[in-house]
């Protein structure tokens, strides 16, 4: 085994925790908060709060 | 002057009412800079050069030249609408506004699938340079498969961490990418003594004639594919109205710059015939330097430059598919944010797989057409966006960031030179060209006779502005 497949598994195991982080940080997130507030989102909110487009 | 309430708590829109997790606002131009240079950057270390295969080096300056001015009008209409329509979407949110809905759902289909490909075409292209660099080693026989999945899974991990570091490291690798081209540019014409370029000798006439160049046009796109992608950063930069013109037009000037260096250099240490086919042309050209710190320059840079592709698809592909899925385009259910991030999450992890299986199961060059079909598609809609923008809300009636000049001029060159690359495209890839736009019409199909049913339809449009002109 030379350095290229340690490499290789270490990409692999790599790969595994980024999917793995992503994947419990998602659980947690849906279950600790609401739909409703994960979702609450609006386009255009500053332009809202801060211009009134006309000249 | 907008008849909007924004105090109102009860209506489907801003103010208390409305935002209580939204997209985090943290970037400046130098991100947007970052964001649209580094998606582009990559097709001057590959893929331009094909327009060379296709009708000679002087064709592929050619195609250089339209291709540039057909993404000076994008990046100039692009920043005249994005700073006056500052959503997340891009022109999806443009197309809402301006065009209407049916118009919307295919511009936001055309992002996604563009953004989407090219990621996947940047992944095989990492696991093939990690490939590259352990055959240089001595090593034969590299699995692939592990390098290109590493790929999209850390880039996936940066952007759903948040948006901030995600852009900060775009623009720092984007940057380094930049430099080594500038720096190949001036050890082969300065700082190398006796200069390796002979375009004299290697300069020929075009040998498929005018006809080459026309089709030479297909891949000349690749020297600025994705700069429209600074719209994506809308929602998330601080100064709409500053950043987004800044960064856009700074960033087609710096394209300009590096495609003309980049044709420069590669044309005069290369053969047309070899040019034509190389699968990394600027690395070829500093290996032919006889420089080992220029090859490890623009080895890294190549490295640097497909990872910030990866990363600024990532970012647009998640901001126009959580953009669709936060106005019930899609099921709303992709219009989530991350509490603490404040990054399209859903929309980011939806996407990983669909890029995974399309990076480790279909060939590039098809990938790549995909890629670069969605972005035509959506190249020519841009001039009929502008003219109905300018239509609806003349300069005297709505704020802008950026007024573009001389209107309608680069709305009528862009269809024009999009027409032209249609057929240039139609002549290596028709059936490519077909199928795809099958699919967009089915889909079209689907949405107008399914799901529009979902849309709410006065809660897409939260814009405070000013009716148009005759509604």
């Amino acid at each position: 085994m030379d350095i290229w497949n340690i490499i290789e598994y270490a990409a692999w195991g790599l790969s595994a925790i980024f999917g793995l982080y992503i994947i419990f940080d998602w659980i947690k997130v849906d279950s600790t908060y609401s739909d409703e507030e994960l979702m609450s989102s609006r386009e255009g909110e500053l332009e809202a709060m801060t211009e009134d487009h006309t000249l | 002057m907008s008849e909007t309430d924004i105090t109102s708590k009860t209506m489907d829109g801003m103010g208390p009412g409305g935002t209580k997790i939204g997209l985090a606002r943290v970037l400046g131009p130098a991100h947007v800079w970052g964001l649209g240079v580094g998606i582009v950057l990559v097709g001057e270390y590959m893929g331009w050069n094909f327009s060379v295969g296709k009708g000679g080096a002087y064709a592929a300056l050619l195609a250089c030249w339209f291709a540039g001015i057909l993404y000076s009008c994008v990046a100039m209409i692009d920043s005249e609408v994005t700073s006056t329509v500052a959503a997340a979407g891009g022109q999806y949110t443009q197309a809402k506004h301006i065009v209407g809905p049916l118009m919307a759902f295919n511009v936001g289909l055309y992002l996604v699938f563009a953004y989407t490909m090219l990621e996947a075409a940047n992944a095989i292209t990492f696991g093939f340079l990690i490939d590259t660099v352990a055959g240089m080693t001595g090593h034969e026989g590299l699995d692939e498969r592990p390098f290109i999945i590493l790929a999209i899974m850390f880039l996936a991990w940066l952007n759903y961490r948040g948006v901030l570091a995600t852009l900060t490291f775009s623009l720092i690798i984007t940057a380094f990418a930049f430099v080594s081209i500038i720096v190949l540019f001036l050890s082969t014409t300065v700082f190398l003594g006796e200069s390796p370029l002979r375009h004299t000798e290697l300069m020929t006439d075009l040998p498929y004639g005018w006809l080459g160049v026309l089709a030479a046009m297909h891949f000349g796109l690749w020297y600025y594919l994705g700069i429209e992608g600074t719209c994506q950063a809308a929602e998330e930069v601080r100064s709409p109205a500053r950043s987004l013109p800044f960064g856009t037009l700074a960033g087609i000037m710096t394209l300009l710059i590096a495609a003309s260096l980049t044709w420069y250099v590669c044309v005069g240490l290369m053969p047309w015939e070899y040019l034509g086919q190389a699968g990394v042309p600027l690395f070829d050209a500093a290996r032919m330097t006889g420089s080992m710190g220029l090859m490890v320059l623009l080895g890294i840079g190549t490295m640097f430059a497909t990872l910030a592709s990866a990363n600024g698809c990532i970012n647009d592909a998640s901001r126009a598919w959580f953009a669709m899925g936060r106005d019930h385009y899609l099921p709303d259910w992709f219009g989530a944010v991350h509490p603490r991030f404040q990054t399209p999450y859903r929309a980011i992890i939806f996407l990983v797989p669909i890029a995974l299986i399309f990076a480790l199961g279909a060939p590039l060059d098809q990938v790549i057409t995909f890629s670069i079909l969605s972005g035509l598609l959506e190249y020519t809609f841009m001039p009929l966006n502008v003219i109905l923008f300018r239509r609806k809300w003349p300069l005297n009636t709505i704020k802008r960031g950026y007024e573009h000049p001389f209107h309608p001029i680069p709305a009528i060159v862009l269809l024009t030179l999009c027409g032209i690359t249609f057929f240039a495209v139609f002549l290596g890839y028709g059936s490519q060209l077909v199928a795809m736009l099958s699919f967009y019409i089915v889909v079209s199909l689907w949405f107008h006779f399914w799901r529009y049913r979902f849309v709410r339809r006065a809660a897409q449009f939260t814009m405070p502005w000013p009716r148009p002109q005759g509604y």
